[in-house]
């Protein structure tokens, strides 16, 4: 058979998994065993991986500790979400523009919008800090979703792009040929019909949102009641004495919302991920 | 004609509209107000004078030649890794072995989460103390002293890599296996009937088909590689003695620590330049691959 492998071939896949997957998942269990432990046996040499008196005293301290951990949470989901909203209002009619009409110049501005993806929020942050300061917009919400947004579109656009492609023309020429107006086929024919689609974007475009925010609330946010996680928890890394078991389960409550998202639409996420890009 | 039966349709430049304002907004304005920056001296202060190519005068010294080398050997060594671990991890996952299923879903996880909490984690890995890394080196004997990583030139360079490629490498491995799962099954089939080995029918089948998708990804890859901030910054801020300082921590320590608008900007001209020409070079990329995609076989 194609697919039988010998005795010292399984032995071979398996030893270069575990390697391989041992790389990608320590970083994780260490941060987890780091979380259980007590200060007093986490700063004690020699290192051990499993030490006495574990608990998850951690998980319950941290909350009068950082005793802005709530609404950090809250700013990070607020932000992903808002920007995934505002991402969505801008790619669904752009990525149905691209996919159905022929217009002059469409294969050109569907370039630029690609190109915009070589660009981060860190090489825009000079003049984006600028009109910040001088719209009045630092310090508030806005300048941490509206950069963001920018950065989801492109992916976005393509990711949904070759999703219409694929959807028959005759449904919408249907609808024309009822007298239904271009923005209602869109709104009640093209979008139900396009969900699997863009749930995909959805979900890619939350998952950038959540993981980008870093730089964006560094640079414009000096309010702490309105930082977002990882801003938040910096502030206790760059000190002399880090409560290391705290702040481990910290990020790990915190990563919670989208390892849950993950392990239940992984199917969608991977094939967003992947779709748009082998295909074409 | 067509077009003459045909009126102007507006509806296609109708649905770019909202699009179109936020690239504007962030993107497009930002990038003039760039150049129109870096020809001058802006700073704290509301008062700035054009000053013609002075900034670009100054970036002349030597320091920043070496912070453009150090970026490309940051980058290129990062990618490297980030490929060769990448396309090793497709390979095995693409293994018709029991428990594949599981496998794939556990590679995604560092991607998945914000990139500033999986360099925290890292952090303390590094910490010469009570970390993991130097912990279980003293206990394997390959070192037989705590070891701060993040505290030597070379060390927190390889440091600040490693970090980069676990971030990476997910996307990368699975965006390889899917390339490697699009490939006829056929193909391996008439290959294993005329007897060639597994090792053969990798080399010859399964290599040269995505050779297209790992120079696709390397691209990809080394653009956003360019682009690393968060791991650098969180891990070092560009230390130990400028030994991680890329052309993004630079830019960002001279404009937003410094308040040097004017010379920050010049350095992000030169970051766009070479930005654009990764982009350049990936077009033109897709669109040869475009050209011959209707011969492949797969």
């Amino acid at each position: 058979m194609l697919h039988k492998y010998r005795w010292y071939e399984y032995v071979l896949i398996y030893a270069g998994l575990a390697v391989f997957l041992t790389f990608v998942l320590a970083p994780f269990v260490e941060a987890f065993v780091v979380s259980m432990r007590p200060l007093t046996s986490l700063f004690s040499i020699p290192y051990r991986f499993i030490t006495d008196k574990m608990s998850f005293d951690a998980y319950f301290t941290m909350w009068e500790n950082v005793p802005l951990l709530w609404m950090y949470m809250l700013n990070s989901f607020f932000i992903a979400t808002a920007v995934t909203v505002l991402g969505l209002i801008c790619i669904i009619p752009a990525a149905y523009a691209f996919a159905r009409f022929e217009f002059p110049a469409r294969n050109s501005l569907l370039g630029i919008f690609i190109a915009v993806n070589m660009f981060s929020g860190a090489v825009l942050i000079i003049p984006l800090f600028k009109l910040m300061q001088q719209y009045g917009l630092l310090n508030t919400y806005f300048a941490m979703i509206a950069p963001g947004t920018a950065f989801v579109i492109p992916t976005g656009i393509w990711l949904l792009r070759s999703y219409l492609v694929r959807i028959p023309k005759e449904l919408e020429e249907a609808a024309w040929v009822d007298g239904a107006g271009k923005i209602y086929t869109l709104w009640r024919v093209i979008i139900p019909v396009a969900l699997p689609g863009i749930v995909v974007v959805t979900i890619t475009a939350f998952i950038t949102a959540y993981a980008q925010q870093f730089i964006f609330a560094l640079t414009f946010n000096s309010v702490n009641e309105l930082n977002p996680l990882p801003v938040g928890l910096f502030q206790f890394f760059g000190r002399q004495n880090v409560v290391w078991n705290e702040l481990m389960a910290a990020s790990l409550v915190g990563i919670l919302p989208v390892l849950f998202v993950y392990v239940f639409l992984q199917r969608y996420i991977v094939a967003g991920l992947t779709a748009g890009a082998v295909k074409e | 004609m067509a077009h003459t039966a045909k009126k102007r349709d507006y509806f296609p430049y109708l649905l770019l509209v909202p699009a179109t304002l936020v690239m504007v907004a962030i993107v497009a304005y930002p990038l003039y107000e760039t150049f129109r920056l870096s020809f001058t001296n802006t700073s704290m202060s509301p008062n700035f004078e054009y000053v013609g190519l002075d900034n670009y005068e100054k970036l002349m010294s030597r320091r920043f030649p070496e912070v453009i080398a150090r970026t490309f050997y940051w980058m290129s060594l990062s990618v490297a890794l980030k490929m060769l671990i990448g396309t090793l991890g497709a390979v095995l996952l693409n293994a018709m072995v029991p428990g594949r299923t599981l496998f794939r879903i556990l590679v995604m996880p560092p991607w998945v989460i914000p990139i500033a909490i999986g360099v925290f984690i890292w952090g303390w890995m590094y910490n010469g103390q009570f970390g993991m890394i130097s912990g279980l080196a003293q206990r394997v004997g390959i070192l037989d002293a705590p070891f701060e990583f993040l505290a030597y030139k070379n060390s927190a360079f390889m440091a600040t890599i490693v970090t980069d490629v676990w971030i990476g490498v997910p996307m990368v491995t699975l965006y390889l296996l899917a390339s490697m799962q699009s490939i006829s099954k056929d193909l391996y089939e008439a290959a294993w009937v005329d007897g060639a080995s597994r090792f053969y029918r990798f080399r010859r089948i399964t290599l040269p088909l995505i050779i297209p998708s790992i120079a696709t990804m390397a691209l990809l890859s080394a653009i956003a590689t360019f682009n690393s901030f968060d791991i650098i910054w969180i891990l070092t801020e560009g230390g130990p003695r400028g030994a991680t300082t890329t052309m993004i921590i630079d830019t960002y320590k001279t404009a937003i620590s410094r308040f040097k608008y004017g010379e920050g900007a010049a350095r992000t001209v030169m970051i766009v330049l070479f930005l654009g020409s990764f982009m350049f070079v990936y077009f033109l990329l897709l669109s040869r691959l475009a050209k011959r995609s209707p011969n492949n076989a797969a």
